[in-house]
């Protein structure tokens, strides 16, 4: 294995790296903030009485989360064009990853919503709150703190899924990294270095959510 | 709705897949066995190797991992099929999440089954194999379904190294303009959704066939 690596050009790329960096964050901001609203969405459909919503909302989110986010990028960005609906390439992306991710944030919550002891449930009945009282006021704010380090999690598994929105034209760091090899045939630099970028992240990132799993299991 | 030429394209596809997704997950179970007791290590060069695997997989995307195995390491000299590329890739990278799977469950076998097996005189690969795995195996199996549904969803990517997979096929017939796309989309969600409800079923069975004679698990009931 003698490969002579060209570090001038390495040195070169690097700021073209960190733009796709900056798009590949902002992919990942957008997107969690999409799954955590929609997840949640998902997670109180799925627990109502009314079997008509619960029983859908369980199968979607079941056919959304066992089928390729590859696949289901594609289905958006060649599909919903043919029916009006324009979006740019980032846009859909951040829709798919959203959407995608919703899926497992609602189980997130789910579990985060389970462990809200059922006398919780009956003291807001017996106090007469409404149903919107009792979820925003009493059911919510015992059950998403629990679930933060978990969602943490999630967070970090959506970032390394935002390069596959380099197959829709969308120059992340992924994207940056394939145009420089397809470009200048020094594929082992870019694609080394996209790795890199990725470790810089997500290791650091792994670590600080581990600190606050540690630290909310301490609380009682 | 569709020409039978196109199924069969399909269904090509389709076989590409269950290929792919099958030998990646029998050469990503046996890593993760391998680095899950290698995380259990009392040798600190093993654990800490083990580490480096485990981060670095788990730390990086695995469409960045296939792009760098498939198009770097052929620079530096090493030359591999696609699906070479694709299967190892994948297997590497369910081998890095099982590790947890496999270390999680050994360690929570409850201590004193470690103790009488060191009371009968049995060595410790017997001790491993005999009474600590299959116990553990149990309490693996249902996180070992979620890789595996992972595993088929991430197979997708080796269409991107022109591996004629499911969703290679899904493409191609959609660039030639053969057949609509929503409808193609559509088919092949389908298609994964049932290869994923499939391999549900499987671990639910073998679930049930491992936990016979034991106090836990799916067929615990069904014994004794």
């Amino acid at each position: 294995m003698s490969y002579d690596i060209n570090w001038e050009y390495s040195r070169e790329l690097f700021p073209d790296l960190l733009d796709g960096l900056v798009v590949t964050l902002q992919a990942t901001s957008f997107g969690i903030i999409l799954a955590m609203s929609l997840g949640l969405v998902f997670a109180i459909l799925r627990r109502s009485e009314v079997r008509a919503i619960s029983w859908p909302t369980a199968w979607v989110i079941e056919f959304i989360r066992s089928t390729p986010l590859l696949v289901q990028l594609f289905m958006l960005f060649y599909v919903l064009p043919q029916y009006g609906l324009r979006m740019d390439a980032f846009t859909t992306g951040v829709v798919a990853l959203g959407v995608h991710y919703a899926t497992y944030t609602s189980e997130v919550y789910r579990s985060g919503i389970e462990g809200v002891p059922r006398g919780q449930w009956e003291a807001s009945t017996a106090l007469n709150l409404s149903t919107v009282t009792t979820w925003s006021r009493v059911v919510l704010p015992q059950a998403i703190p629990v679930v933060i380090p978990a969602l943490g999690n999630y967070l970090i598994a959506m970032f390394k899924e935002v390069p596959l929105l380099a197959t829709i034209t969308v120059l992340d760091v992924l994207g940056e990294g394939r145009a420089a090899c397809t470009r200048t045939g020094n594929c082992v630099e870019a694609y080394t270095m996209v790795g890199m970028l990725f470790l810089a992240i997500s290791i650091p990132s792994s670590v600080l959510v581990r600190q606050l799993e540690a630290r909310l299991a301490r609380q009682p | 709705m569709l020409e039978w030429n196109l199924w069969r394209a399909l269904l090509d596809g389709l076989w590409v897949t269950v290929q792919v997704t099958v030998l990646a997950a029998g050469l990503g179970t046996i890593l993760s066995i391998l680095s899950g007791l290698a995380g259990l290590s009392s040798f600190r060069a093993i654990r800490w190797a083990n580490q480096v695997y485990v981060d670095i997989f788990r730390g990086t995307s695995a469409i960045v991992q296939l792009f760098w195995i498939f198009f770097a390491l052929p620079l530096l000299g090493v030359t591999i099929s696609p699906l070479m590329a694709g299967f190892i890739t994948l297997g590497l990278n369910m081998g890095s999440y099982g590790s947890e799977v496999v270390r999680g469950a050994v360690r929570a076998v409850p201590r004193g089954q470690t103790e009488a097996a060191i009371a009968l005189n049995l060595t410790p690969l017997d001790r491993m194999r005999h009474i600590i795995f299959p116990q553990a195996a149990v309490a693996m199996l249902p996180p070992y379904g979620n890789l595996l549904i992972e595993l088929l969803k991430a197979s997708a990517l080796v269409s991107l190294i022109t591996l004629s997979d499911l969703t290679f096929e899904a493409q191609k017939l959609r660039v030639n303009g053969t057949a609509s796309t929503p409808v193609l989309f559509s088919l092949i969600l389908v298609m994964y959704f049932m290869l994923a409800l499939a391999i549900t079923g499987l671990v639910r069975l073998a679930e049930a066939r491992l936990s016979r004679g034991l106090e836990i698990g799916r067929g615990a009931r069904r014994s004794s």
